[in-house]
């Protein structure tokens, strides 16, 4: 089995998709035949052709408006927006018109076709603009599916999914991870389950809960726990919409616990979905509160990137927290 | 690629140098301009397009009236913009897809959507192909190839960009014409389609309604330059000004447009001259923000009286056929408008079902909830109610007229 960082997995995936179905067509800004800036899309045109994956003009509204009716016409889109942080000016496109083509019409149309990648979060010296994680942003709005892989070999099946979805799927890349991530990643097509979570490693103390690149520092937290004699059982969550319910709550239910941890603000954060729900699903087995672990409710700073981000410490303390409450 | 010529001396330009014409073809009393030629236009379509004008007039006065009764929640008039809207449509093929607005019920009753299924969804009921979900003149039709109507203005302009990108990959000599009026213009969404059809060639007709006011703001308001044609030229696409109440030459147009598009995969601009004759909707009086004698001047103007003088000059219509078609119409959409209203809302279970291709298991337990608690008090739900328990329904037929 190869070896692939996470770009070479997204790469790879794009590469099985456009070579399966001619409907298959990738764009966005610097996408054609320099490949993107993080180089997701290397080698795309040159095996494809300009007609299935090319650069479109500097207009994020503009690329994905483009992308909504590509896909009402039947084509499958992949949509590239550059960083997360740029994905605002087409939260109208997004919100109001990918999220509700099939509801608004009586499913006479639909976008299902349609697949939005964007790198997210930070870690990256990236300052306000290229660091930001909006995924709290969109799992407000009912029509979306949302998906965050941790690793190449779930970034590759994860985004063979979402572009074979029949709904809308919003896909942010943990880009601290691009080139830092590495595993074995099967060359053969396959796919993962959206709307599932995973258990990856079992535990009876306490849950903790997370996604994406943050998935890396709930690994050191837990290892810290482990040698104070904690038994953590981590979650990785992958979707954020829909989430994956009942595999957090059994989970709660077993251990009476639950921390989550994300590196977007507090206020408004998915932590409080998941929060709120799991303490109507699980009141009677919570033995402490539940723990939210997430940036500070302010804009993402550059210089003190690493006081604002919840590392693997301040998990590793809200653990501790939790199981002496 | 720029190209560019030097010059030695700070010489700005305003654009003043270009002048966009109107391209006319029929009088007012419906004769042809001198050394204007008409179109290729078969008696039958000729009939078909004033036909259509006509239903499309009787539809939006009675449904005014309708709405101002309270028997309609909501409603908007294509009124004075019949022969740029239907003129368009009838320059299209069939099975070429239109992306509109929302004031381009024309282009649905020339396709051949009927009474029937415009008052389905007017009424929010359960034939309404959008299940009751959209607020009234929000249609769409899969088999007529008319894209469903949103809300939100322009949006739908950079997916017709992105809709003709698909009909050029498929190779089926297919275009899209997108309508809007001249302030969804304004919207960046118009910038971003426009620049990407050119860049990226694909077969698209941006057809501006260009009917003088968004809601009350006049178009001087809305824009500095002269109109929205000249920003064709930033774009480098193809633009063409046309009276918009002049049936020839819209329909002479937008062929000649379309031929563009499909021929030489290249946008095309069209702005369309006309005025709104009507309110802007039933929410809207335009007496607070513009002049009765206005609206006078335009409605000597009219569309359908200019297109109906040339079918009489081309001995093609009489006054015994105007009267027989405005009767017979005006009896059919009545009759068609209190079967629509009578007709039960879609089921509850519609509320939950095409938010995704499948219900998802938090969005089936939300709706498991309601069930349970419709059930408590019916009589506080009674269009949810009755397709829970038949008994309900009965019961509560009365309550459940009015507006929706």
């Amino acid at each position: 089995m190869p070896t692939m960082n996470m770009l070479q997995a997204i790469n790879n995936a794009l590469d099985i998709a456009m070579a399966e179905d001619e409907k298959v067509i990738c764009f966005g800004e610097d996408v054609g035949f320099f490949g993107g800036v993080f180089r997701a899309t290397s080698h795309l045109q040159e095996k494809y052709g300009r007609a299935r994956c090319f650069n479109t003009p500097l207009v994020e509204q503009g690329i994905i408006g483009f992308a909504n009716g590509l896909a009402a016409q039947g084509s499958v889109p992949v949509a590239e927006i550059q960083f997360a942080d740029y994905i605002f000016p087409a939260f109208d496109q997004i919100v109001n018109e990918t999220a509700k083509y099939r509801y608004r019409s009586g499913d006479l149309f639909n976008v299902g076709g349609l697949t939005i990648r964007a790198p997210y979060g930070g870690g990256i010296s990236g300052g306000h603009y290229h660091s930001q994680s909006p995924e709290a942003y969109f799992a407000h709005t009912p029509g979306l599916k949302i998906v965050v892989p941790r690793n190449p070999y779930q970034a590759k099946g994860l985004l063979l999914s979402a572009i074979r979805d029949p709904d809308p799927v919003l896909f942010f890349e943990p880009k601290r991870l691009y080139r830092a991530s590495t595993g074995e990643v099967p060359e053969e097509d396959y796919q993962l389950p959206i709307g599932e979570a995973e258990v990856i490693r079992e535990g009876t103390d306490i849950t903790v809960l997370g996604w994406g690149a943050q998935m890396e520092v709930i690994e050191r937290a837990v290892e810290l726990a482990e040698k104070e004699g904690i038994s953590c059982e981590v979650i990785d969550l992958r979707s954020i919409l829909p989430w994956d319910e009942d595999t957090v709550a059994e989970s709660v239910l077993k251990t009476g616990r639950l921390v989550i941890t994300h590196e977007a603000p507090l206020t408004g954060g998915f932590a409080g979905e998941i929060a709120a729900t799991i303490q109507e699903r699980c009141f009677l087995y919570l033995e402490s509160p539940i723990a939210r672990v997430t940036g500070l409710d302010t804009p993402f700073p550059l210089t003190l990137e690493k006081e604002y981000l919840p590392d693997h410490l301040k998990i590793f303390e809200a653990i501790k927290a939790s199981v002496a409450f | 690629m720029t190209t560019t010529q030097d010059i030695h001396a700070p010489d700005f330009l305003a654009g003043d140098e270009f002048s966009i014409p109107t391209f006319r073809l029929l009088r007012q009393d419906g004769t042809l301009f001198e050394g204007a030629e008409a179109p290729t236009l078969e008696r039958d379509q000729a009939l078909k397009i004033y036909r259509t004008m006509i239903a499309t007039r009787v539809l939006d006065e009675r449904m005014m009236a309708a709405q101002r009764q309270g028997r309609l929640s909501f409603y908007m008039q294509c009124t004075g913009e019949e022969a740029a809207v239907i003129g368009a449509a009838a320059a299209l093929d069939d099975a070429d897809m239109i992306m509109s607005q929302y004031r381009e019920q024309g282009a649905l009753v020339y396709r051949g959507f009927s009474y029937d299924e415009f008052m389905n969804q007017l009424f929010g009921n359960e034939l309404d192909y959008g299940k009751g979900r959209q607020m009234p003149i929000h249609y769409g039709s899969r088999k007529l190839h008319y894209m469903t109507i949103s809300s939100p203005l322009a949006t739908q302009i950079p997916q017709a960009a992105g809709y003709a990108y698909g009909q050029k990959m498929a190779g089926d000599g297919h275009c899209t014409l997108c309508f809007f009026g001249e302030g969804a213009a304004s919207e960046g969404d118009f910038h971003a389609a426009l620049n990407m059809a050119a860049v990226h060639e694909v077969p698209v007709i941006f057809f501006c309604r260009n009917n003088g006011y968004a809601i009350s703001t006049p178009s001087i308001e809305q824009f500095a330059a002269d109109g929205v044609a000249p920003r064709a030229f930033g774009y480098r696409m193809h633009v063409i000004r046309v009276d918009g109440n002049d049936i020839l030459a819209v329909l002479s147009a937008t062929r000649e447009a379309r031929r563009i598009a499909v021929e030489e995969n290249q946008p095309v601009l069209i702005e369309a001259m006309t005025y709104r004759l009507a309110a802007h909707s039933s929410s809207d009086d335009p007496s607070g923000y513009r002049s009765k004698k206005e609206e006078e001047a335009w409605r000597e103007k009219d569309p359908i009286l200019r297109m109906q003088h040339w079918l009489v000059a081309q001995g093609w219509w009489n006054d015994d056929e105007e009267k027989s078609l405005q009767e017979s119409l005006r009896r059919e959409v009545l009759e068609t408008m209190k079967r629509a209203e009578k007709r039960p809302p879609p089921p509850l279970d519609s509320l939950v079902t095409d938010v995704y291709a499948d219900v998802t298991p938090a969005l089936q337990r939300q709706l498991d909830r309601l069930k349970t608690h419709i059930r408590k008090y019916p009589e506080a739900y009674p269009r949810g109610a009755r397709s829970l328990d038949p008994d309900v329904s009965a019961h509560d037929d009365a309550a459940n007229e009015g507006g929706a």
